[in-house]
């Protein structure tokens, strides 16, 4: 039972009648009057640090009214105004923050995970403009990250120029395991969780991972530091797709006692249209929940969380193909071979996802300078997949996979003076389930996997302008197949040489049953500074070393992919990829004018990637076969973000990305690589029109011409003979440029609701376009014109 | 200590959530819906010896290639009445596909492509070989030989074909879109 008075801060105030002397001293405490020593006071333009007995002295300071700040980890600052005509005495006592312990990490320092590396984070504001889309869409606001598509509604990030298994996606503090591997499974999260998202380029972040190769995507959920009961409701209405969505969410915060917060979203989209022809197939559905409830003392909270994740996506109809003639006719007719009036129904091929996390945690503070941590974690996910298939199979799904994961996390962090130490410890139980019903065989076999790793992370201030970082981590990784190999293609893949021990028993006189085993052990590392110089000058640099086991994929892949008309074999002698980046990051900030250039070097040791090796005959016809290999592979770039404040209501923003990935072994480039792309937003705001805010933005993506070429030849018959004709799967499309308009008003509805009403329109010039990174780029345009209306109720 | 207490109920709810681990059911996939035999019987009209056609791929997407078999040479001048069957041996007992594409008649047409000095092979005219909407399927063909000649017949099964597009009815596979769930390459000579 708090009272509203003792929630901010009080302070008793002196004042002591002096000539000519202006300054202000006084004492900070804890509430039970312990002196807290180190606290930051910041007042006008001074600032000190209290002494061991929690006193300062801040002065000479001018007459008239100054600004107070007083911070200390772990407790609530303090900000108010005094007017300074006579020295004045002023204490003040600190009341202890009790937000959850990952919150603190963050607030800390320059209010990073990381201080050797400089995040970047997508704002709550930012983020709700994506309602209706996916975090792929919203995680393209940052300059180095881009997106791999399959249609509209898959996206997956890439992060400088890496996605997949090597950019882990770290949500609500879960490693979300969700068959990450696959090029068309997008993260299974919805974005109106989120609260705020951060991305780390490179495997820095230690403490979620040791193979984060590409990088690391953190979702934090929105984080209340107050007592306070609010709500939140936004509905999007669409033109392409002809739907919306609604999400609604309640948040009820105490700092001591029970918190609780609920959030329930609803998606409904029917096919998306091209400029010039509709995109059969294409709708999707969203229904996702989540809730939590935290209960929280000085000294600990608890918290439990639940959250499901539900969607139905409809795969464009014309991306089933048969055969490598199908897949020539169709690159080369350049409209998809099935064009059907518009429809809200999703038919085969379609992907049916669920996703579920139940989540338990504590946190526990010995005092404000060291805190532990232990969570457990539990995550569901069923992925269906249904292809276009004859008679009675036709509703059966045939892909049916079931993966669920168990991980316990242990974190300790430590905070007294200019050090700051983090350590723990986390174990995870997965097993995958391929149901053998569908009448396919599975891409992803039967496994259990099991996961133990330790690490540890030390900071050092060595001045408030120079802090050193350094981690370590060890992985320790088993994995436990059981596969159906045909021995056909067990003696092609040289596996009755390599792994003769593997096999279980024959079955049927043409397969194996096998049982493949492996065992990894990676060290994984991180060494970094930042330097802050005066003027509004840093410098972050960063060396990490990164390891990444085989995937599933990559190790058990062994069949046709119906997307790609392409058979996809993976390798059992894969060996774990080691990269090691080398990142700076210089940043520089004038009074209208910021700059932020981060340069970067990857160096990847057996990076795994699919190849074309030749060709192979079946009953539904040639297909070109590529297998996973390694190779050393080198991946440089720059990403570039200026800010430019024009006055009062005009800013600029301006981002630009590069990325270059060679296959050094073979001297080729690598392949989706995402080409050079530049983002330029004018935006202008004015507070008085009710807080008004217009923004034109233009997106420029070039032609990637550095692409490994991969055409093949087919035969087709014409006029009685057989001709050869190209394939050309490899040439990417050409450059495109955009134009988005987005703008929004704030006003007062119903009973002083704050209401934000938003208009966006998305390619606003209809233009036809392809982008090299979308899978569904030999068949169909990417979506024309998109009128969206937003509105969005705070309360 | 209530910490304590709380700490030891967290890990002991998470040792029995760890502890219900999912029976793997590693049961072997029944490939049902495989094709991995085409047979084409071709009898000629007035007697003479019949040519059987086959392609049989037993591994499906696996390396091994089909085993094509075509049992004799055509004889000239005569008229050939073709039965085209699929079947699927990775299952014991076989299962005959046919009989799925029957039931599926609209969304299946079978489409005959010749290379090289070979007569046209073109669809049989009685009504078993039309669709409900009386659009060919194409599991009857017709062969009629005059002179010696060689070359090849290429066999494609395509699903979901658009059959009212340009040319589709009459055997014409280049508008027929859908996707092929089976094909084969025959080598042919007629003496």
């Amino acid at each position: 039972m708090q009272k509203k008075t003792t929630l901010v801060f009080f302070f008793w105030m002196f004042v002591v009648s002096s000539y000519g002397q202006h300054s202000i001293s006084g004492k900070i405490t804890t509430k039970d009057k312990l002196p807290i020593s180190g606290s930051h006071i910041h007042i006008g333009k001074k600032k000190v640090t209290s002494d061991s007995q929690g006193n300062y002295l801040v002065g000479p300071l001018p007459s008239g009214k100054l600004s107070v700040h007083i911070s200390y980890l772990g407790f609530q600052p303090i900000d108010t105004l005094v007017v300074l005509n006579y020295n004045l005495v002023l204490d003040f006592e600190l009341k202890e923050s009790v937000e959850q312990l990952g919150e603190v990490m963050v607030k800390q320092g320059k209010n990073t995970l990381n201080k050797s590396v400089l995040e970047q984070k997508i704002k709550t504001e930012t983020l709700e403009k994506y309602s209706n889309q996916s975090l792929g869409d919203a995680l393209k606001e940052i300059a180095g990250v881009s997106s791999l598509k399959t249609g509209n509604a898959i996206v997956k990030p890439i992060i400088n120029g890496l996605y997949g298994s090597r950019v882990p996606i770290i949500n609500n503090n879960v490693r979300l395991e969700d068959q990450q591997w696959g090029t068309e499974h997008a993260p299974n999260l919805d974005i109106n969780g989120a609260g705020k998202v951060t991305v780390i380029k490179g495997a820095s972040g230690l403490q979620y991972g040791g193979d984060a190769v590409g990088g690391l995507v953190i979702i934090e959920p929105l984080v209340v530091k107050k007592d306070t009961l609010f709500g939140k409701t936004i509905f999007n209405f669409d033109s392409n797709g002809r739907g919306g969505s609604a999400n609604t969410s309640i948040h009820n915060a105490k700092l001591l006692g029970w918190s609780y917060n609920f959030l329930g979203t609803f998606k409904y989209m029917g096919d998306r249209s091209a400029p010039d022809y509709n995109l059969s197939n294409t709708g999707n559905r969203e229904t996702n929940f989540s809730a939590a409830v935290k209960f929280s003392q000085n000294k600990y909270d608890f918290e439990t969380s639940y959250s499901f994740f539900k969607a139905t996506i409809g795969i464009l109809s014309a991306s089933h193909i048969g055969n490598a003639y199908d897949l020539y006719q169709s690159i080369n007719n350049q409209i998809p071979a099935e064009i059907h009036p518009f429809s809200y129904t999703i038919n085969s091929p379609r992907q049916e996802v669920q996703h579920h996390i139940a989540k338990l945690n504590f946190n526990y503070r010995w005092n404000e300078i060291s805190s532990i941590a232990v969570q457990y974690a539990f995550q569901y996910n069923r992925r269906l997949e249904f292809d276009i298939r004859r008679g009675s199979f036709a509703n059966t799904a045939a892909l049916d996979l079931d993966l669920k994961t168990h991980s316990i996390l242990i974190d300790y962090k430590k905070n007294s003076h200019d050090w700051t130490i983090k350590s723990g410890a986390n174990g995870a139980y997965q097993t995958n389930f391929a149901n053998p019903s569908t009448g396919i065989r599975p891409l992803i076999p039967n496994y259990s996997k099991y996961d133990l790793g330790v690490y540890g992370l030390v900071a050092h201030h060595f001045s408030n302008q120079f802090t050193l970082e350094s981690g370590l981590r060890y992985d320790f990784s088993k994995l436990d197949a059981t596969k159906y190999y045909y021995k056909s293609r067990w003696n092609e893949r040289g596996y009755d040489e390599l792994f003769p021990e593997f096999i279980v028993s024959d079955y049927g006189g043409t397969q194996w049953l096998t049982e493949p085993e492996f065992s990894f052990h990676n060290i994984s590392a991180s060494l970094g500074f930042h330097s802050a110089f005066e003027d509004n000058l840093d410098w972050f640099f960063n060396i990490s070393l990164a390891n990444r086991n085989p995937n599933p994929s990559e190790l058990f892949s062994d069949g046709l992919h119906h997307s790609t008309g392409i058979i996809e074999l993976g390798d059992l002698a894969l060996k774990k990829e080691q990269s090691i980046k080398v990142a700076t990051t210089v940043q520089k900030q004038w009074t209208a004018f910021s700059v932020e250039i981060n340069p970067y070097l990857s160096n990847i040791k057996d990076y795994m990637f699919l190849k074309p090796i030749g060709f192979e005959n079946t009953i539904r016809g040639t297909f070109p076969v590529w297998e996973y290999q390694q190779t050393q592979a080198i991946i440089s770039g720059i990403d570039l973000q200026t800010h430019w404040k024009i006055g009062n209501h005009w800013q600029d923003f301006f981002s630009l990305s590069y990325v270059n990935g060679r296959d050094l072994s073979n001297q080729i480039p690598l392949i989706d690589i995402p080409p050079l792309s530049i983002n330029h937003k004018i935006q202008f705001s004015k507070k008085q029109w009710f807080d008004l805010l217009l923004e034109l933005k233009n997106e420029v993506v070039f032609y990637q011409n550095r692409f490994p070429m991969n055409n093949f030849t087919t035969d087709i018959i014409v006029n009685n003979e057989f001709v050869p004709v190209l394939v050309d799967i490899s040439t990417p499309p050409p450059g495109y440029q955009l134009w988005h308009f987005y703008s929004e008003i704030k006003f007062k509805s119903l009973s002083k609701i704050k209401t934000t009403l938003a208009f966006s329109v998305q390619n606003i010039l209809n233009t036809n376009y392809r982008d090299y990174l979308n899978r569904q780029r030999f068949y169909a345009d990417e979506i024309g014109r998109n009128f969206q209306v937003q509105l969005k109720f705070n309360y | 200590m209530k910490t304590l207490k709380s700490l030891a109920f967290l890990l002991s709810v998470a040792t029995i959530f760890t502890s219900c681990s999912s029976d793997n059911d590693s049961s072997p996939v029944n490939e049902e819906e495989l094709i991995t035999t085409i047979t084409v019987v071709y009898t000629p009209e007035g007697g003479g010896s019949t040519i059987t056609l086959e392609s049989k791929d037993l591994d499906g997407d696996g390396p091994d290639a089909p085993v094509i078999s075509v049992s004799g040479p055509f004889a000239q001048n005569t008229t050939y009445q073709g039965v085209v069957s699929f079947k699927n041996e990775s299952v014991n007992p076989a299962e005959d596909i046919t009989e799925e594409i029957v039931n599926e008649a609209e969304d299946h047409q079978i489409f005959y492509q010749k290379t090289g000095t070979l007569n046209n092979f073109t669809y049989a005219s009685d009504a078993e070989n039309l669709d409900a909407n009386g659009k060919p399927i194409g599991l009857k063909s017709v062969f009629t030989t005059t002179n010696s000649a060689s070359g090849t017949l290429k066999i494609t099964l395509i699903h979901l074909p658009n059959k009212s597009a340009a040319g589709v009815s009459d055997g014409d596979i280049t508008n027929a879109g859908g996707s092929p769930d089976a094909e084969a390459i025959f080598n042919i000579t007629v003496n």
